[in-house]
């Protein structure tokens, strides 16, 4: 279910809008528009939805208008035109009263420079969503103090901001928000004023809680390797209009434009594909049936190994050619030749991680779910044509897909 | 060729006589008003003993600042009293701390809507450069007429003189506030009140402060002025005896005026920092 859904949504700054409105739908471009008039084109007909409970994440460089559309949604920026669904609700229509509850009830937000306030305490600041709605203050407290809790700050309630390093002020902000319980956070480029390591940290925390929370969070970033190690989908945004929208694979792999392939060439696709995006289909066979049949298989399908699974695809182990012509040989079963040692990973494995367990392994590597069911396998030939940024072969890739929709 | 000399100074006095002819009685009921908070705070000050009053100031200075500050406002009081001083300064100090709490209670507000609309800004501003720049001794005269002599066209005469620093402070500190903790507060949904209440004004309040301080100081300054048209206390002194040549006693009220001026100043400025450190 969609938690917002944006409609041509567009702003423009500066003294006639509406007459930019008309430029823009006779095709002016931003520029002519600007050199023309005077005006600015912050966002232009932006639109999207954005899923309950997904992180959704706004992309672009700096001047490319996703501060800009992210204030629109709770109209910290007044649109120009178009709409933002919040269930029945029309944001951009609601009165000054209806804008109000629904920023303290339905929408926080999180600012990159934290904007906590310097006169209050860290509890004072975290408060101040439940104070501003009028909850007593004992009931206010008590949540912020939890909310606190949540991002680790037990103990610095009666802290100034001040006293606090940048991480622990973001921290501050983020419970702020949290203590407000709302069902959407806008998050302004949250992290860019951290330091490097910091702001990993504090990635790793956002993705934790979220997978308690399960928010509707709309992410603002300038760097894409935060895009893709935090997004469920990205948005990316250049001169005021939404480029494409897609989750971090089909963005990376491929890319709606010239200027999004631009943007992506430099991401290391070892860190953003997992094992699920790049598995084949694995020829599997079951333990009852004999030797015979496996090396049948085998040479029907140009395969050198199969891998033995049972009837809910529970891996047992794999078989080569050699241990079946063995087997065929002596006499003996499937069960008594294969090899029950296989090298495996999980679906959500980067390849990064898994070059050496490829490296080590004599046959191709099993990709098991958490189930301890066989998803499928990982080929050599299947990793390079992902990292060279081709599309994955043969019906893995819609697998790969649905798996990371999934996640 | 030669214009004809433009009759600016006829129509201000026919607007002088228009004013006083409709509303007498309205300026009657600001004479009352302001009349009678200045005769109030002096009774207050000359109702106690000078020494009981010294030793309340100088521990009000105490808790405001330090010890010094307590030796310097006893010292300074008393070298006031034995110079025979006590009451003209009292005097002075009722019609100084009159205009400073009309000046504060109209500037803040009026500093507050400057901030918040840009043309209540362009307004504002013109007049209150007029109001600085204008010598005070001319709007002293209409200030006698609607109000006759005494006290309360001083009181006057030292709003207009001092309350543009409390304006434009109040404007400046709230336009101060970071606009993304501005942003931050609306992104909360406050309202417009619990903007101002819980973040703009107290942020902005130093800078309100040191035009309190600044406003405080102008109208001690126009206590000799005042004392031109009527109203009492140590600024008559000083122009007696300017006027009589007495370098003496023109001095020993001087220095009664630095007295009280320093410790305004001190009380003031220390007032607000106390709390915040």
């Amino acid at each position: 279910m969609a938690a917002i859904e944006v409609k041509q949504l567009t702003k423009v700054f500066g003294s006639d809008p509406k007459r930019a409105l008309q430029l823009l739908e006779e095709g002016w471009s931003k520029e002519k528009i600007y050199q023309e008039t005077g005006m600015t084109v912050g966002v232009h007909q932006a639109e999207f939805s954005i899923r309950e409970g997904e992180i959704f994440v706004i992309m672009g460089l700096s001047g490319s208008g996703k501060s800009t559309l992210v204030r629109l949604l709770n109209r910290l920026i007044e649109p120009t035109s178009g709409q933002v669904l919040f269930g029945d609700a029309d944001v951009v229509r609601m009165n000054a009263e209806q804008l109000r509850t629904f920023r303290r009830k339905h929408m926080g937000m999180v600012f990159q420079k934290f904007a906590l306030f310097p006169h209050r305490t860290v509890l004072g600041n975290v408060e101040y969503g439940l104070e501003v709605q009028g909850a007593d203050k004992k009931k206010r407290q008590e949540r912020a103090r939890e909310a606190l809790r949540m991002v680790g700050l037990e103990g610095w309630e009666n802290s100034r901001p001040s006293q606090l390093s940048g991480g622990m002020q973001q921290r501050v902000g983020l419970a702020r928000v949290l203590a407000n319980d709302p069902e959407v956070l806008l998050m302004d480029e949250a992290f860019s004023a951290l330091d490097p390591l910091i702001r990993k940290d504090m990635q790793h925390e956002l993705l934790e809680l979220q997978s308690k929370m399960k928010k509707t969070i709309v992410f603002i970033t300038h760097d894409l390797d935060e895009a893709l190690r935090i997004g469920d989908r990205i948005a990316l945004m250049k001169d005021g209009k939404i480029v494409q929208i897609g989750t971090p694979e089909e963005i990376l792999i491929q890319p709606a434009d010239k200027y999004v392939e631009r943007f992506v060439e430099d991401v290391d696709l070892s860190k953003v594909l997992t094992a699920a995006h790049v598995m084949i289909q694995p020829e599997t066979i079951s333990p009852e049936r004999g030797p015979r049949t496996a090396l049948q298989l085998m040479r029907d399908n140009g395969v050198s190994s199969l891998y033995v699974t049972d009837k809910e695809m529970k891996l047992l182990g794999v078989i080569t050619a050699d241990d079946a012509s063995l087997a065929l040989k002596y006499d003996k079963t499937i069960l008594e030749v294969m090899q029950s040692k296989v090298p495996w990973v999980t679906p959500d494995t980067h390849l990064n991680e898994l070059f050496e367990t490829m490296a080590e392994a004599k046959v191709p590597v099993a990709v098991i779910d958490h189930r301890e069911r066989l998803r499928g396998i990982v080929i050599k030939g299947a990793v390079l044509s992902a990292l060279a940024g081709n599309a994955v072969p043969e019906g893995g890739s819609a697998d790969g897909f649905a798996q990371a929709a999934a996640r | 060729m030669d214009l004809p000399k433009l009759p600016l100074g006829d129509g201000v006095e026919w607007l002088e006589t228009w004013l006083t002819d409709h509303f007498g009685p309205f300026f009657d009921l600001i004479r009352i008003i302001i009349g009678s908070m200045t005769d109030g705070i002096e009774r207050a000050l000359l109702g106690v003993p000078a020494l009981v009053l010294m030793v309340l100031i100088a521990a009000l200075a105490y808790g405001i600042g330090k010890w010094k500050m307590a030796a310097f406002a006893f010292v300074g009081l008393f070298l006031i009293d034995n110079l025979g001083l006590w009451e003209p300064s009292m005097k002075s100090l009722a019609l100084v701390l009159t205009a400073s709490i009309l000046s504060i209670a109209g500037g803040v507000p009026i500093g507050i809507l400057c901030a918040r609309s840009g043309k209540v800004r362009q307004t504002v501003t013109p007049i209150l450069d007029f109001m600085q720049t204008m010598p005070a001794f001319v709007y002293l005269l209409p200030a006698v007429t609607f109000f006759s002599l005494g006290v309360v066209p001083g009181v006057i005469a030292s709003i207009i003189f001092a309350i543009p620093p409390t304006i434009r402070l109040t404007n400046l500190g709230i336009r101060q506030v970071p606009s993304e903790l501005v942003e931050a507060a609306d992104a909360f949904g406050s309202t417009p009140a619990q903007k101002l209440f819980k973040l703009q004004l107290p942020l902005a309040l130093p800078t309100i402060m040191a035009g309190i301080n600044q406003t405080i100081m102008l109208s001690l300054s126009m206590v000799v002025i005042s004392s031109m048209i009527g109203a009492q206390g140590v600024g008559a002194l000083v122009y007696r005896a300017v006027t009589q040549a007495k370098t003496g006693i023109g001095f020993e009220a001087g220095i009664a005026i630095v007295i009280m001026a320093i410790l305004l100043d001190r009380l003031t400025q220390n007032a607000f920092k106390r709390k915040h450190t």
